[in-house]
């Protein structure tokens, strides 16, 4: 078992609308594309944030970027009252925690 | 038709430029200078308040350069959703500034002004007739809602812009607009391929983000052919390669395979991205799927009080181990305090423990010492003031379980404390609006200025 976060060459988040929350996993070539693009589920995804998997909206896999994108419901439309990140760019660091 | 070239000075108008790369963007002699001044990233703010969320003096600068070889080369000018949002005091605030910088230059343009905003009972009409419909996560429309905004915009597509280049217009200042248009709008008038032109589009909206190292401060220059285009970055420490463009697809968007505009929906999966000599990237193959009918986006943001907000520090372990708790009664002594002011939002950040992440905090140790942020939103300034000045001062010296530091609770970087921010909005229109007319709502105004 390996940690996602050192095979991936970015790992970051952001919005995708007021709505929706964005991740994007990079891996340097497609190799390591193709070794680790399938261990990543709604499933884990949900579980490392501690959402319902209803909320993780897809996962797809871009080849042309070697990337990985997922997406999730945002907690609250950006800027709401309870907000804690407009730009919704530092959500990424339980992806860190990824293995595959 | 031989190759269209379109230059991209930055990724939003006001972040700047270096004047080298702009200038070698000018020796490739251009055919439109394009620049996307508008997101909604910075959140709600700004279109709920009409202000820009990039300031004068940096737009002035840009601008400047970008009127000034505009007008000398005679190719057009085309700023997209000018002023950050695209509303009518956004528009505004670019007109002034574009007015001002003419006076500078002595000179004169033809100016096209194409405001974005929906009125109010065109939208309740629409509502009627089910013509509105949630886009993405987001609730359905409600009459309240309309009525209750501060400002609401459609982003537009390519022919309000196509229809202000037809009539001539050296610059043009357009409301909320779809990213990639003002880029593709002229490629598209003459005969360029719609799927291409607007798939450059949306990569050069982001000027050199798509660049190696990238840069939202510098330029990028698109060359549009039969069926291709090529991107080149203009600076010397950057270059275009195939990951740099391809990752690029994946930015601030959900899926990208396909990316949904006005009238519909750019469609990646064919597209080949490929490496030419000289740091630049090809790209072919995208598709355009026009949808049955034409959809506009509609974006609004309300007011909902004002806010204020008290910072301090936590030090003491034995406060920290317990500040969920800690909060958690403060909030109640201020509700029982101001039992007739039921109206307030009290709300604690706690960096050090889930101010970043809150409900999505995985993590559950704190550190060993947190950041407050206390924020009332209310709906007067005086009440916003009231209530976060009483929880800082009952925080201040609360007295918890086991507490041995009796002489206050808070370590504060500020005097004052407090601090009033003014107006709080929030998004509550981010929907789609069917139109049989794709340029209906956004008509065009040309004067010379």
């Amino acid at each position: 078992m390996r940690y996602v976060k050192d095979a991936a060459s970015v790992i970051r988040s952001k919005n995708a609308g007021p709505y929706e929350l964005t991740f994007d996993l990079m891996f340097p070539d497609a190799e390591t594309y193709e070794q680790v693009r399938h261990s990543i589920t709604k499933e884990k995804i949900a579980a490392l944030y501690k959402i319902d998997v209803s909320q993780v909206l897809s996962i797809i896999h871009f080849a042309p970027a070697h990337a990985v994108k997922i997406t999730i419901v945002r907690p609250r439309a950006s800027g709401d009252l309870g907000e804690t990140d407009v730009y919704g760019a530092q959500q990424h660091a339980p992806l860190l925690e990824l293995t595959y | 038709m031989s190759e269209l070239r379109v230059l991209s000075p930055t990724a939003i108008l006001g972040y700047g430029f270096p004047l080298s790369s702009f200038q070698a963007g000018l020796e490739r002699d251009p055919h439109v200078i394009a620049v996307d001044a508008g997101s909604t990233d910075p959140g709600p703010y700004y279109l709920g308040a009409g202000k820009s969320f990039t300031q004068r003096a940096p737009v002035k600068r840009d601008l400047h350069y970008l009127v000034k070889a505009a007008l000398e080369r005679g190719i057009p000018l085309i700023i997209g959703t000018a002023g950050g949002s695209g509303a009518k005091p956004h528009v505004d605030w670019t007109l002034e500034i574009i007015k001002e910088i003419l006076q500078e230059l002595g000179v004169r343009a033809k100016l096209a002004v194409i405001y974005s905003d929906v009125d109010r009972e065109l939208l309740l009409r629409e509502l009627r007739r089910g013509r509105i419909q949630p886009l993405g996560p987001v609730g359905p429309l409600t009459e309240e809602e309309i009525l209750a905004s501060s400002h609401i915009v459609a982003q537009m597509g390519l022919e309000p812009i196509m229809e202000a280049l037809e009539a001539g217009a050296q610059i043009i200042v357009a409301g909320r607009a779809y990213d990639p248009t003002v880029f593709a709008a002229l490629p598209v008038l003459k005969g360029y391929d719609l799927a291409l032109a607007l798939h450059m589009g949306k990569i050069l909206e982001c000027a050199a983000i798509a660049a190696s190292p990238g840069s939202g401060s510098d330029c990028l220059f698109g060359y549009l052919q039969e069926d291709a285009f090529i991107l080149e970055a203009l600076s010397p420490e950057r270059t275009c390669t195939k990951l740099s463009v391809a990752a690029h697809t994946l930015y601030e968007k959900s899926n990208p395979y396909e990316l949904p505009g006005p009238g519909g929906t750019l469609d990646l999966r064919e597209t080949r991205f490929a490496e030419l000599p000289g740091g630049k990237v090809k790209v072919s193959g995208t598709r355009f799927r026009p949808t049955e009918k034409y959809y506009l986006k509609l974006e609004g943001a309300r007011q909902v009080g004002y806010r204020t907000i008290s910072i301090a520090g936590v030090r003491d372990p034995i406060m920290i181990s317990q500040i969920d708790d800690i909060i958690a009664a403060v909030k109640e002594r201020v509700a029982d305090n101001f039992r007739d002011l039921r109206d307030y939002q009290l709300h604690v950040h706690c960096y050090g423990k889930n101010g970043v992440m809150g409900s999505l905090e995985p993590q559950i140790e704190p550190a060993h010492e947190l950041g407050l942020v206390m924020e009332a939103v209310a709906p007067t300034q005086e009440v916003a003031d009231t209530i976060c000045s009483f929880f800082r001062s009952t925080l201040l010296h609360y007295g918890y379980p086991g507490r041995k530091s009796t002489a206050g609770n808070l370590a504060f970087p500020y005097s004052p404390s407090d601090t009033s921010t003014g107006a709080v909005y929030r998004f509550n229109i981010y929907h789609l609006l069917e139109v049989d007319d794709p340029k209906g709502l956004f008509p065009l105004e040309i004067r010379e200025e």
